[in-house]
C-alpha cells in the first residue's frame, strides 16, 4: 500500500477493483465500512461476480474477467475529454510534460520495437528526449505533439465506453456513472482509495492492470493524499515481508537485484545504477544504491568482504536468465532438470498452474523436502486419493522429507503487513511434538552443508564458508539478533549527517547513515530504523493518533523511516501547503517539513527548490509513461487473457500479452472458445486462509466442501440444479464440483454475444477437515506476467457439464 | 461500559412465584446493522468458540450458508439472499440469525417446566439446561423458530446473548469478533439511538424504507436490525413481518390453562359421582379367562 490500513478512513471514494477486500481481508475492511459511515464515503465495486464486497458497496458494475485495463483506459479517457483533472498537482507532479524520444510509437496492438520472435520489445524508443544539458526535454504547456500528455490522450482515444461494454460486458450506464463519481476527486479536497489485490496480480499483464489505476489516481492528483493511493493488499500477514526481504530469485533483500550473468564485476554491477536524475536538483534516492549494496554484503559476509575483493561480489549467483520463477523452476523440473525442492510454507501442488505438471514434475525430482506446520497435499502428492488425486504410487521413486514447523503463534518475530508495517509477536506457546522454528531448520542446514564444505571442499566453497554468522546459540539465532541485523549496525566510528561521532557496534538509526566503504552493515536497508539503540521498534504499542489522521506514530514501525504515506509531499501544492485542510499531512513551516507524518522527502529541503516529491525517480515526478522500465509497454493497452470467449477487439491478431513468455509444451495445451466457451476464474473464499484453516473444524464447519458458481441462466443450459455435482474441464485437467447456481453472477453481454463467467475457489485439496476436493489449478494455464511472471489465474477458459460424483479409493 | 451485569431474573417459566425486588433494569441489546454486514461469519466462529460447541462438518448444497440451519450446536448462523429489486438491481441480503430475546419471549411463555426458561432484568432470555425436560414447547412458543433441542441430551439450546460475559461487563463474543462494527451492543436506550444515525445514512444512500427492526409483536426485542427494507423483513431469509407469540400458546397458557384445570376437576368429580351412583366397576369372568388365554399365547 502507498497508504495504510487506517488511512482508507479517509477516503471519499473507494473502487475495489481487482480484489474482494470484504472477503479477503475481512478486518481491514473495517476502514472501508469506517470510511462509509464516518466520512459518507461511496463505494463502488468492479468484479466478475456479486461479491460480499459488493453487498456493501453503492455502486456494483460487472466486468469480464482479464478486461480491466479497457476499463481503466477508458476511466483515463472520460478524465481527459470532461477535464476532470487535478491540473496543477499534474503538471507539478507527474511527467506529463516530459518530450518522448522520436519514432515511438503504438500499433495494432503493439509498441515500437516488438519482436514476435523473441515476444520480447527492443525499448530504445520508449524515452525521453535528453537535451543538450543531459536532462530530460520537458513542455510546460504539454503541447509538443510527443510530450506525454498528448500520447496519454492519444493512446486511451480509442477506449470509449462503447468498447468497454462490447469488450468488458460492463453496462455503459454503469460505467458512466462510475466514471462521474471517481471524476469528483479530481478537487483538491476529495480522495479516492483503489483497493487492489491478486484480481489484478493473476493475469498475463498484471503489472499493467495496477499501472492502469495509478495513472487515473495521478491524474486525479490522488497520490501521497490522506484517503488516496494505490494499496495492495496483500494475502499474507507476512507477504509484504517476502517481498521486502527479496525472496525472489532475481532480488536481494530491498527491491536490489541479483547480478545477472553479464555483470561481472562489481563495476559493471554498480554501472547500470548510477541514477543520474533525469532533471535538474532532482533527489534520485536510488543514487545511494551502493550503500545499501556495500551495506547488505558486509551483513552477508562480515569480514570476508573487503574493498579489495569488491565486498565478496563474486559470492554472488549470477543470473543467467532474468529469472528462475515458479513457472520456469516447474519447467525445468518437467525436463529432470532439478533434482530436489525445498518447499517452506507453501502448498505447489496446489497452488501453481497445471497440477498434472505439478505432479509429473514433482514425480521426476529425486527428493524434496515440505516444512509446514500442517499436512500439504504437496507432500502427499504421490499418494492415491481416487478422483481426488490419481497417482500410481509405485511409479513415483521421489523420497519426501516432512519437517514439521511452529506456527506463527508459537514462534517470536515481526509480521510485515499490507500497511509495511513491523509489527513483532511473541510465542504464545510452546511448538507441539518435535516441530522447530524455520529458523532453526534453516540454520541446521546451513550449519550441516558448512561442515560438509569443510570437510570435502568443493568448486567453490567460499560462499558458503564464509558466510557471516554471529548469533549466539549457532543451530537457533534469534528473532531479536537477526532484526538487529537487518537493521544496521556500525562497524567502525562513522559520522552522521549533522557530524556527530557515532561509535563502532551501535545499531544505526537508519539508512541514511549507511556507508559504502565497509564500515556499516545492514541486512536490508529498507528496513533500517525498526531495531535501533532505543529498542525494538516494531514492539512499540502506543496508538496514540495526534490530529485523528489515521498515523499513530508510535503503534510498531513503517518502512520507510516510519513514514506511513508514501509520497507524502504531493499532498501539499508545489508552495508547501496542503491542497486542502481536511486532507492535511504535513507543511512547509519556513524552515522545515511539520505535520503528522514523516515527510518523504528532505526535511529541510525549501519548497522553491523545485525537488520533486517522487525522490526515488530520477524524473523526480510521477511517471504515466514509464519508459522501458516495464516489459510489456510504457502505457497499458487491453490484451485478451491467454485463453479468452473473445479475440481482441482493438488488435484481433494478437493472442494475450504479447510480451508475455510461454513455454512450448504451455502454448501447445491452451484452449480454444469452440471448445471451451466459458470464462473461469478463481478466487478465495472469506471461511478459509489458504490451506491452513481447511484442517480447522471450526472453518470447516463454516465451509465444508468445494464448489463451482455459475449463473442460473447456464444452469439452466446445462440441466443443473443447485447442488448438483458438476465436472469442469481445460485442455489441462479435469474437476468435479457440488454446483452453486447464483444470482450474483450474471452472463456478460460482450460484443453482442453472452459469456458465461465460471467461478472457483482455491483452499480445498485431499487433506484436512473438510471434504475432499480439488482447486482452480487443475485447470489453469501455466503463463504468467510479462514483468514478474505471476500466473494467470483469474482468467481462463473452461467447460462444464452435469456429472454424478467423484470416486474414492476403498480403504 | 454501562453496568450491564444484573442476572436478576425478572420471568421465570411455568411459576408463580417471580422474584420480588430488581435490583437495576438496564435493558441491555444487541444489535445488527445488515448494512454493515460482509457474512464473514466471524460471528459463528465466536460463538463456537466461546460457548464451546462444534457443529458436524456438513456438505454444500449450493449455497454459502453454513452450518444450512441453527442446531442445538449452532446457535448463530449468517443467512445469505440474493434479492433482486423490481427494476433488475440485485442485492445480496445477509442476516445473522439466532434468539431475539424478546420483551414478552413466546419460548418462556409456552415451557411447562419451572424455572426452564428465565429473563433477567436486563432482558436477556436464557436457557436453564438443568430444568429443561426436552418437551420442545419453547420451539412452538417463539415466533421466530429459533430455539432447537438436542439430539444427545434431549435438552433445548439458543444463543443465551452471552449472558455470563455480559454479567462481568463484557460484549457478546460475536460483537466483540465482528470486523465491520456491524454487530454493536450496549443499552437498548444507547442501541436505538445508533439506529437512528444508521437509518438517515441508509435513507441518504436511496433506501428510503430504512428502519429499525424492534417489532412491538413480541413487546420490542433485545436484538434488533437495521434494515435497509424495513418495510419488507421477510425478504431477509423470512424474517417476519409481525411476529407475535402463537394464539395457541396464549390459549395454552391463558385460557386453556384455566378450561383445563376445570376438566381435570370435572372429571375427578365425574368419577366420584360415577363411583357413588354406579358402584365400582367390574370385569365378567369370561373376558378374565379370554385374557389368560391371550397371555398364554405370548408366552409360546
Amino acid at each position: 500500500m502507498t497508504n495504510h490500513w487506517a488511512d482508507i478512513k479517509h477516503a471519499d471514494v473507494i473502487v475495489v477493483m481487482g480484489g474482494n477486500s470484504a472477503e479477503a481481508h475481512p478486518c481491514g475492511f473495517k476502514w472501508v465500512i469506517e470510511a462509509k459511515v464516518k466520512n459518507n464515503a461511496k463505494l463502488v465495486v468492479i468484479d466478475p461476480r456479486f461479491t460480499r464486497t459488493a453487498s456493501v458497496a453503492d455502486i456494483y458494475c460487472p466486468i469480464r474477467p482479464g478486461t480491466d485495463i479497457a476499463f481503466l483506459n477508458a476511466v483515463t479517457k472520460y478524465l481527459l475529454d470532461h477535464d476532470k483533472l487535478q491540473h496543477e498537482y499534474v503538471n507539478a507532479y507527474t511527467n506529463c510534460g516530459f518530450i518522448v524520444k522520436e519514432g515511438f510509437g503504438f500499433q495494432d496492438g503493439l509498441f515500437t520495437g516488438y519482436d514476435e520472435e523473441k515476444r520480447d520489445y527492443d525499448k530504445a524508443t520508449w524515452e525521453y528526449e535528453i537535451g543538450p544539458d543531459g536532462y530530460a526535454v520537458v513542455d510546460p504547456t504539454l503541447q509538443h505533439p510527443r510530450c506525454v500528455m498528448q500520447l496519454l490522450k492519444q493512446h486511451v482515444a480509442q477506449y470509449t465506453p462503447e468498447l468497454v461494454e462490447r469488450i468488458c460486458g460492463s453496462p455503459k450506464e454503469k460505467f458512466l456513472q462510475i466514471c462521474e463519481l471517481i471524476a469528483t476527486t479530481s478537487v483538491p479536497d476529495r480522495t479516492m482509495s483503489s483497493l487492489y489485490a491478486l484480481g489484478w496480480t493473476h493475469h498475463s499483464k498484471g503489472s499493467q492492470n495496477i499501472r492502469a489505476m495509478t495513472i487515473v489516481q495521478m491524474l486525479l492528483g490522488n497520490i501521497g493524499m490522506l484517503g488516496g493511493g494505490m494499496n495492495a493488499l496483500r494475502g499474507h500477514s507476512n507477504i509484504q515481508g517476502l517481498t521486502d526481504l527479496g525472496l525472489m530469485s532475481n532480488l536481494l533483500p530491498g527491491y536490489m537485484t541479483l547480478p545477472q550473468e553479464r555483470e561481472v564485476t562489481l563495476a559493471d554491477y554498480m554501472s547500470t545504477k548510477r541514477f543520474k536524475p533525469l532533471r535538474p536538483g532532482q533527489t534520485s534516492y536510488w543514487q545511494n544504491y551502493g550503500k545499501f549494496f556495500v551495506s547488505f554484503q558486509k551483513a552477508f559476509y562480515g569480514k570476508a568482504a573487503t574493498k579489495e575483493n569488491d565486498w565478496a561480489y563474486d559470492y554472488l549467483p549470477k543470473l543467467d536468465v532474468l529469472a528462475y520463477d515458479v513457472l520456469r523452476a516447474f519447467e525445468m523440473a518437467q525436463d529432470g532438470k532439478i533434482s530436489g525442492y525445498v518447499i517452506q510454507g507453501f502448498n505447489p501442488l496446489m497452488s501453481f498452474p497445471n497440477r498434472a505438471k505439478m505432479t509429473e514434475a514433482f514425480s521426476k525430482m529425486k527428493f524434496i523436502v515440505v516444512m509446514d506446520p500442517l499436512q500439504t497435499e504437496t507432500a502427499r502428492f504421490w499418494q492415491d486419493h481416487g478422483e481426488y488425486n490419481a497417482v500410481d504410487p509405485k511409479a513415483i521413486q521421489t523420497e519426501v522429507f516432512e519437517l514439521p514447523t511452529t506456527c506463527f503463534a508459537e514462534d517470536e518475530g515481526s509480521l510485515s503487513n499490507s500497511s509495511r508495517w513491523l509489527q513483532w509477536h511473541w510465542a504464545a506457546q510452546e511448538a507441539p511434538a518435535e516441530a522447530r522454528s524455520d529458523i532453526d531448520i534453516m540454520a541446521s542446514l546451513h550449519l550441516r552443508i558448512k561442515a560438509l564444505y569443510e570437510k570435502e571442499g568443493g568448486a567453490f566453497p567460499d560462499p558458503i564458508l564464509n558466510v557471516n554468522w554471529p548469533y549466539e546459540i549457532e543451530d537457533a539465532p534469534r528473532p531479536d539478533e537477526l532484526a538487529r541485523e537487518i537493521n544496521g549496525y556500525t562497524l567502525a566510528d562513522i559520522k552522521d549527517a549533522s557530524g556527530a561521532v557515532i561509535p563502532a557496534g551501535k545499531q544505526v538509526d537508519g539508512f541514511a547513515q549507511l556507508t559504502d566503504d565497509g564500515t556499516t552493515a545492514c541486512g536490508c536497508w529498507v528496513y533500517s530504523g525498526c531495531f535501533t539503540e532505543k529498542g525494538n521498534q516494531m514492539a512499540r504499542r502506543d496508538n496514540t493518533d495526534p490530529g485523528d489522521r489515521g498515523i499513530a506514530p508510535n503503534w510498531a514501525w513503517a518502512w520507510p523511516s516510519n513514514r506511513r504515506i508514501l509520497y507524502n509531499r504531493a499532498s501539499c501544492d508545489p508552495q508547501g501547503k496542503p491542497w486542502a485542510e481536511r486532507k492535511k499531512l504535513m507543511e512547509w513551516n519556513g524552515s522545515r517539513w511539520v505535520g503528522f507524518d514523516v515527510p518523504d522527502y528532505g526535511p529541510t529541503v525549501a519548497p522553491d527548490k523545485n525537488v520533486g516529491p517522487f525522490i526515488m525517480n530520477p524524473e523526480g515526478v510521477a511517471r504515466l509513461f514509464v519508459r522501458g522500465l516495464m516489459r510489456d509497454g510504457p502505457f497499458p493497452a487491453h490484451y485478451e487473457p491467454f485463453e479468452s470467449p473473445q479475440a481482441n477487439l482493438t488488435a484481433p491478431k494478437i493472442r494475450g500479452n504479447p510480451a508475455s513468455r510461454i513455454f512450448k509444451r504451455d502454448l501447445a495445451q491452451l484452449g480454444e472458445p469452440k471448445d471451451y466457451p466459458y470464462a473461469a476464474t478463481s478466487y478465495r473464499l472469506t471461511e478459509h486462509f489458504h490451506f491452513w484453516t481447511k484442517h480447522a473444524r471450526v472453518n470447516a464447519i463454516l465451509q465444508p466442501e468445494f464448489f463451482v458458481e455459475i449463473s442460473e441462466q447456464l444452469a439452466a443450459e446445462k440441466g443443473v440444479s443447485r447442488g448438483d455435482w458438476v465436472r469442469v474441464w481445460s485442455p489441462r485437467g479435469s474437476i468435479k464440483a457440488k454446483a452453486v447456481v447464483t444470482k450474483r453472477i450474471k452472463p456478460l453481454m460482450c460484443d453482442g454475444k453472452a459469456v458465461h463467467v465460471v467461478g472457483i475457489p482455491h483452499h480445498f485439496g485431499f487433506t484436512g477437515s473438510t471434504k475432499p476436493g480439488f482447486g482452480p489449478n487443475s485447470l489453469t494455464p501455466v503463463v504468467g506476467d510479462a514483468n514478474i511472471e505471476t500466473p494467470e489465474f483469474k482468467a481462463w477458459l473452461v467447460n462444464l457439464e452435469r456429472t454424478t460424483p467423484p470416486a474414492v479409493p476403498v480403504a | 461500559m454501562a453496568d450491564y451485569t444484573s442476572l436478576d431474573i425478572v420471568q421465570r417459566s411455568a411459576s408463580t412465584d417471580q422474584p420480588p425486588t430488581v435490583r437495576s433494569k438496564t435493558e441491555v441489546a444487541k444489535l445488527i446493522d445488515v448494512s454493515r454486514c460482509i457474512g464473514c461469519k466471524a460471528c459463528q466462529v465466536a460463538c463456537q468458540e466461546w460457548n464451546d460447541i462444534r457443529d458436524t462438518v456438513g456438505e454444500n448444497t449450493g449455497v454459502y450458508d453454513n452450518p444450512h440451519d441453527l442446531s442445538a450446536k449452532t446457535w448463530t448462523l449468517m443467512r445469505f439472499t440474493e434479492y433482486e429489486q423490481t427494476g433488475g438491481e440485485l442485492e445480496f441480503l445477509i442476516r445473522k440469525d439466532g434468539c431475539m430475546h424478546c420483551t414478552d419471549p413466546g419460548c418462556l411463555k409456552a415451557c411447562p417446566s419451572p424455572g426452564a426458561i428465565v429473563q433477567y432484568a436486563n432482558g436477556i432470555v436464557d436457557f436453564v439446561e438443568e430444568n429443561c425436560i426436552g418437551c420442545g414447547y419453547c420451539i412452538k412458543g417463539c415466533p421466530f423458530n429459533i430455539p432447537r433441542i438436542s439430539q444427545e441430551d434431549r435438552k433445548a439450546y439458543k444463543c443465551t446473548l452471552c449472558s455470563d460475559r455480559v454479567a462481568v461487563g463484557q460484549a457478546p463474543a460475536c460483537a466483540k469478533a465482528c470486523p465491520t462494527g456491524a454487530i454493536m451492543f450496549g443499552t437498548k436506550e444507547a442501541m436505538i439511538e445508533q439506529a437512528d444515525h444508521r437509518v438517515v445514512d441508509l435513507k441518504s444512500r436511496g433506501f428510503d424504507h430504512a428502519g429499525l427492526y424492534n417489532p412491538l409483536g413480541v413487546g420490542g426485542t433485545h436484538v434488533m436490525y437495521v434494515l435497509h427494507h424495513a418495510d419488507k423483513p421477510e425478504i431477509y431469509a423470512n424474517l417476519p413481518n409481525n411476529p407475535h407469540i402463537s394464539p395457541l400458546v396464549n390459549f395454552w397458557k391463558g385460557g386453556f390453562k384455566i378450561v383445563g384445570l376445570a376438566s381435570l376437576a370435572f372429571a375427578a368429580i365425574g368419577g366420584f359421582l360415577h363411583y357413588i351412583t354406579a358402584g365400582p366397576d367390574e370385569v365378567p369372568k369370561s373376558e378374565e379367562q379370554e385374557a389368560a388365554h391371550d397371555a398364554e399365547g405370548y408366552t409360546k
